[in-house]
């Protein structure tokens, strides 16, 4: 097999830098995502037809285009159109991460909250309840439990896919990969490197979502 | 005192309450009986407005409570309400299903909320399971939990909608004790129910409902010995 890591060995810990890079754009963006994703599920199921329309709209357009279109948009489209705002490819990336994926989050929890039980919030209105305490003590945490495979799942994909900043010139594990590549003439080694990273990030968070997963069984 | 005038509700083209009116005075246990589909549930939720009524007017101690502008919360905590199907919240224990409605709504301590609770689930028979969680209760556990938890916001009335219908026999009765016990407090009690023999011997008068009317509004002796309508009739020589 025509293969040395040997030669890319001193660059190794240059590709595991990266790892910050990816998971630094993962994080925010699956907790900003979460957040506008669960504010777009509540307006979806708020009964306010502008306002569904909207949040129908925003869900169509950021799932009916390629996430690598959002994202060079964002990075080279933004201080085209406003020239007074600098960005830099990290807050892109996150900025195009966070409402990609809140569009499919929105989704997720939407389908989440409408399992509850119809029951559960005529009990919580029966006793006086309002819908804001109804919605976050009662019918969250339960849409929550029931969705938490559907969530990690999502987690896990924007993760891996958030290997595609490299488009726009953010040094995560991907771009690391590559660069090293090009300096070392050993193209394929890095980007096995950069797989297997990958893959491990992966399985730990695959592992931590069980654990969450069995957390919150609490009471099944 | 509850007052109930003419009251219309409609779901789709289907009319299912055609103009019911009523009074229930303060302490009064009705009983309200009638076949399947004849607007029962239906006239129940109307009155703490689960269902909102098409038309007509529904008054609880005096105030208003179809008008639009009403504080449907606040009718709510002083209007409790028991399903079929318990609706107890899963994912919280026996006493957090207790105290969440009395912290939440009525701004009560926890301390204070906790220790009536303990005071109701002794009263129900459950003090034991405080601590568990409603999957760990059977059928007839979880419905004196719901009546508890119910109870814990001290409402004026109490409203159950076919409390016992989705339970195994052997536990009917004491869902049916606790509701007994209940009726010797003075509670104004609404009661959809199957169970006539529980019918005839706690409540006041019988609501006999057929077809989104009521048809019959009688005391229980009265009811059951000789009903006036034919379709009262027809529905007791089934079911007794």
């Amino acid at each position: 097999m025509n293969l040395d890591f040997s030669a890319i060995a001193d660059s190794i810990p240059y590709i595991l830098k990266g790892i910050g890079v990816t998971l630094e754009i993962a994080a925010f963006a699956c907790v900003f995502g979460f957040i506008l994703g669960v504010l777009l599920s509540l307006i979806k199921l708020s009964g306010i037809k502008p306002l569904q329309w909207l949040a129908d709209f925003y869900t169509s357009v950021f799932r009916g285009t390629p996430l690598v279109l959002q994202l060079i948009i964002i990075y080279m489209g933004i201080p085209q159109m406003f020239p007074s705002i600098d960005i830099s490819p990290m807050p892109a990336a996150i900025l195009a991460f966070s409402l990609n994926s809140a569009a499919y989050i929105s989704e997720i929890i939407r389908g989440g909250i409408m399992a509850v039980d119809k029951g559960q919030s005529e009990a919580a209105q029966a006793l006086g309840v309002s819908y804001t305490s109804m919605m976050k003590d009662i019918i969250l945490p339960q849409a929550l439990k029931n969705i938490i495979p559907a969530l990690m799942n999502e987690f896990i994909s924007l993760t891996k896919e958030s290997a595609i900043v490299t488009v726009i010139g953010a040094l995560d594990i991907m771009r690391r990969a590559y660069i090293v590549g090009g300096a070392t003439f050993h193209y394929i080694e890095p980007l096995l490197v950069a797989g297997l990273i990958y893959y491990i990030i992966v399985l730990i968070l695959s592992y931590a979502g069980k654990l969450v997963e069995k957390r919150m069984r609490i009471g099944d | 005192m509850i007052k109930v005038q003419d009251l219309h509700k409609t779901f789709g083209n289907n009319e299912v309450l055609k103009g019911i009116s009523t009074t229930v005075q303060d302490g009064e246990i009705i009983a309200i009986i009638g076949p399947s589909g004849s607007g029962k549930s239906t006239f129940l939720r109307c009155i703490n407005m689960l269902e909102t009524p098409t038309s007509g007017d529904i008054q609880i101690n005096d105030q208003l409570i179809t008008e639009k502008k009403t504080d449907l919360l606040k009718i709510r905590e002083k209007v409790g309400m028991v399903f079929q199907h318990f609706h107890l919240f899963p994912h919280k224990t026996v006493m957090e299903n207790l105290t969440y409605a009395p912290m939440k709504v009525l701004k009560i301590s926890k301390e204070n909320a906790e220790k009536r609770g303990e005071e109701l689930l002794k009263q129900v028979g459950l003090l034991e399971k405080k601590d568990e969680y409603p999957n760990r209760l059977s059928g007839g556990q979880k419905q004196r939990v719901a009546i508890a938890r119910a109870l814990a916001m001290e409402p004026d009335l109490m409203l159950f909608d076919e409390p016992t219908s989705a339970l195994d026999p052997e536990m009917v009765k004491e869902v049916l004790d606790v509701m007994k016990s209940l009726t010797k407090t003075g509670m104004t009690m609404l009661i959809v129910t199957h169970e006539m023999g529980f019918a005839r011997e706690v409540a006041d008068r019988i609501f006999f409902l057929d077809g989104g009317q009521l048809i019959e509004d009688a005391a229980p002796t009265d009811f059951f010995n000789n009903p006036s309508t034919q379709r009262a009739k027809d529905f007791l020589e089934k079911v007794l």
